[in-house]
């Protein structure tokens, strides 16, 4: 508008000035073509806004443009298992209230998983994951959460159902592991995979090389801790911190630490006692894990589409002291129990074609030391505590998969399998994984 | 207990501590909105760009350096429109950092201040990696950039209002300069007019709009699915009976599949630079263009 008044101003002045006449006429000209040139910058700009405002009408006024992302996860796999699954377990390491075979025999629908995920508003955004197991049609809440989106300087606190931040592959949803299964040191460490009823608060530095630290508190839900406990305040406490940046162009890396502290209280497990016969042990004091994690990616020019190769490693270590109950239901001793044990795993992926991946992971555990009171006093046996007794399990696993898109997979995986004390397992898992709906982001 | 609170504590000193930068910090999710920042807000910004020329903006890993320069941005300017939906809303939540998230005036998706080609009719993911809200590659039409320009500049004058006459300046100094720009553009482009050309990815639909190409093909199969053999030897017979003048693809894209397709259908295939970068001549918004017209201009001669 200004100027359009500029020009009125400077036609009024010209026409009074007598002197200078020609230069004026030619500043008039040069007004005019001004004049002319804005005109036709407005027209554009309005022809663009009716377009525009035709595109934004074009978006159907419905409730539902406010409905959450929804995606959808399915899963089915084909298992060949040379030995009984059922009778999966880990020796030198104490079960962990929960199956964590590699899979079943035969054709079987693996668990679906239906995610939300949507802002509530400018503070919090929310996230439920359920995951419907397909034989007795319970729906688990897997993770379920809010974490806020408006705090600044880093911060960010998340509460409610999710994922630990304990270790690196633990915070992965199941659909994007790069195995069939979780390593061993996951199963043995965390009962497969740690999500905690708790509060995270976490906060990210403001420097380039990326740095956080956080800690959870959390109910103390699973295993490490025992069963549900019935107390006030928090039954677990983890501590982490990441590192990471990138080398040039093409690596990206980043390390984390984790401190978890737990303190079950009747954490039981059933074993057999010396005669053969079933028995049900407890445990109750304290347990201590740290874990230490790298991940390295690699991709030309930091370009994955075509090639691509992701490095991955965990180190488990963990210390529990307190008393053990041998034979809860009927004889019930009890004394003393220390135990230093540790684990890992490195397993390599590498995308050759641009929808082909071979992957190879190598896992090793280290039942360390043991002391049971029970058999030190010579009140028991270290046969009595068979699950108990000293042995490193190990695993070599080999896979293949095919990604016709980002939203499909179809894996071939091999194992051969060492949990079990002296009895190989040769594992075979042939898998789809898709996912339908909201394409959801993914975790480095 | 006593140690966390001390951690805390600690960090909290360590961020009150930290010295305010005197630059607004942008945080660019592509290189062609990193160069506009920068034409924009010369020193008074500090510019980082997510991706580089060589990487496929649809496929960026959510690597922890993009968290730790986004935890900083004071302003993020992306090209919307789906294209980063795989790693900018991770990125987001693990900010911790109000001042960009979607609502803010610190959040600029691009792709919403200006027309969009090819909204899709029917959403339906076998056809391939669609973006509901239309092609997002839309800094391929000059125009665009010019009205994303007008859009920055708001924002910057708001975001750091100590610097507006100097933001304004610039502003005003390049949207005279790319319209002076432009009107050369369209005169080079104008023997491009009606050329048809087949693309790797629909991420040229903009330019061949603006410069009244025509789209002859396509060597993705569907959108975001890799070329396969089948779907080459179908495009090399099309291209027996109905011959484009050139092959295009951008600098992430894989080159072989142009090549063989170059070499079966006797048509020239050449590398235009796509974003700011691509190139050695695109050194910026100005010479993306200038070269982009360039090279098709030689290779359809």
């Amino acid at each position: 508008m200004h100027r359009n008044m500029l020009c009125a101003v400077a036609l009024a002045m010209a026409t009074t000035s007598a002197q200078a006449q020609d230069s004026v006429r030619e500043e008039i000209k040069e007004l005019q073509q001004r004049l002319q040139e804005l005109e036709k910058r407005l027209e554009q700009t309005e022809s663009t806004a009716t377009q525009a405002a035709v595109q934004a009408w074009s978006r159907p006024q419905t409730e539902s443009a406010l409905n959450p992302g929804v995606s959808v996860i399915l899963n089915g796999v084909y298992g060949n298992f040379s030995r009984d699954p059922s009778t999966y377990r880990l020796n030198g390491f104490v079960p962990t209230m929960g199956d964590v075979a590699a899979g079943r025999r035969g054709l079987s629908l693996g668990e679906s998983e239906l995610a939300f995920m949507s802002n509530i508003d400018p503070m919090f955004r929310g996230t439920l994951v359920a995951s419907i197991s397909p034989d007795n049609s319970s729906i688990d809440v897997e993770e379920g959460y809010i974490q806020t989106i408006g705090l600044s300087n880093g911060f960010t606190i998340k509460a409610g159902r999710f994922f630990s931040a304990v270790g690196y592959q633990n915070q992965v949803h199941a659909h994007a592991w790069d195995f069939a299964d979780t390593p061993l040191a996951m199963k043995v460490f965390l009962g497969n995979q740690l999500n905690e009823d708790g509060i995270q608060f976490k906060w990210v530095a403001p420097t380039d090389l990326y740095f956080d630290i956080g800690v959870e508190l959390g109910r103390g839900r699973q295993f490490p801790s025992g069963v549900d406990r019935n107390k006030n305040g928090f039954g677990s406490t983890n501590l982490f911190t990441h590192l990471g940046g990138d080398l040039g162009q093409s690596i990206a890396w980043q390390t984390g630490l984790s401190h978890l502290w737990t303190s079950p209280r009747d954490r039981a497990y059933a074993d057999l006692d010396s005669t053969g016969k079933g028995v049900v042990n407890s445990f109750t004091g304290k347990s201590r894990l740290w874990v230490l994690d790298a991940v390295l990616k690699w991709a030309p020019n930091g370009n994955p589409t075509y090639n691509n190769f992701k490095l991955q490693g965990e180190y488990f270590r963990r210390t529990e002291n307190g008393d053990l109950t041998f034979d809860t239901a009927s004889r019930a001793l009890t004394d003393g129990l220390t135990s230093r044990q540790s684990g890992w795993y490195l397993q390599g992926v590498y995308q050759f074609l641009p929808q082909w991946r071979v992957g190879y992971r190598y896992d090793r555990l280290d039942s360390g030391t043991t002391h049971i009171g029970l058999v030190d006093s010579g009140a028991l046996s270290a046969a009595d505590f068979p699950i108990l007794g000293g042995y490193n399990p190990k695993r070599n696993t080999l896979m293949v998969d095919w990604n016709p898109s980002e939203f499909s997979r179809i894996r071939l995986q091999f194992a051969r399998d060492y949990s079990r004390l002296n009895q190989p397992d040769n594992q075979i898992l042939l898998q789809y994984i898709v996912s339908l709906g909201a394409h959801g982001a993914h975790r480095f | 207990m006593k140690t966390l609170l001390k951690l805390l504590l600690a960090s909290a000193a360590a961020v009150l501590a930290w010295p305010a930068g005197a630059a607004l910090n942008v945080f660019a999710c592509e290189p062609e909105w990193g160069a506009l920042a920068q034409e924009l807000g010369g020193d008074k910004v500090s510019v980082f760009s997510a991706t580089t020329a060589l990487q496929d903006p649809h496929r960026v890993e959510a690597r922890p350096s993009l968290i730790a320069r986004i935890r900083n941005a004071d302003l993020l300017i992306c090209s919307g429109s789906e294209l980063e939906v795989g790693w900018l809303p991770l990125l987001l939540t693990q900010s911790g950092n109000d001042r960009i998230q979607p609502g803010s005036p610190g959040y600029l998706e691009a792709s919403q201040y200006v027309v969009r080609l090819e909204i899709p009719k029917v959403i339906d993911r076998a056809l391939g990696d669609i973006h509901p809200s239309g092609n997002p590659h839309i800094h391929l039409d000059p125009r665009n950039i010019a009205k994303v320009a007008q859009v920055l500049t708001g924002r910057l004058v708001e975001l750091d209002h100590a610097n507006a006459e100097l933001y304004k300046t610039r502003a005003d100094s390049f949207a005279k300069r790319w319209q002076s720009a432009i009107e050369l553009w369209a005169t080079r482009a104008a023997a491009l007019k009606g050329v048809p050309v087949v693309v790797y990815h629909k991420d040229m639909s903009y330019f061949i709009n603006w410069s009244g190409m025509r789209e002859a093909g396509a060597l993705e199969p569907k959108p975001g699915i890799p070329p396969t053999p089948s779907h080459l030897a179908e495009l090399v017979e099309r291209m027996q009976r109905n011959p484009a003048k050139a092959i295009v693809y951008s600098p992430y894209n894989n080159a072989k599949a142009a090549q063989f397709l170059s070499e079966r259908a006797k048509i020239p295939d050449v590398m235009l630079p796509y974003t700011v970068g691509g190139t050695e001549k695109a050194k910026d918004l100005f010479g993306l263009f200038d070269d982009t017209i360039d090279r098709l201009r030689t290779s359809v001669k």
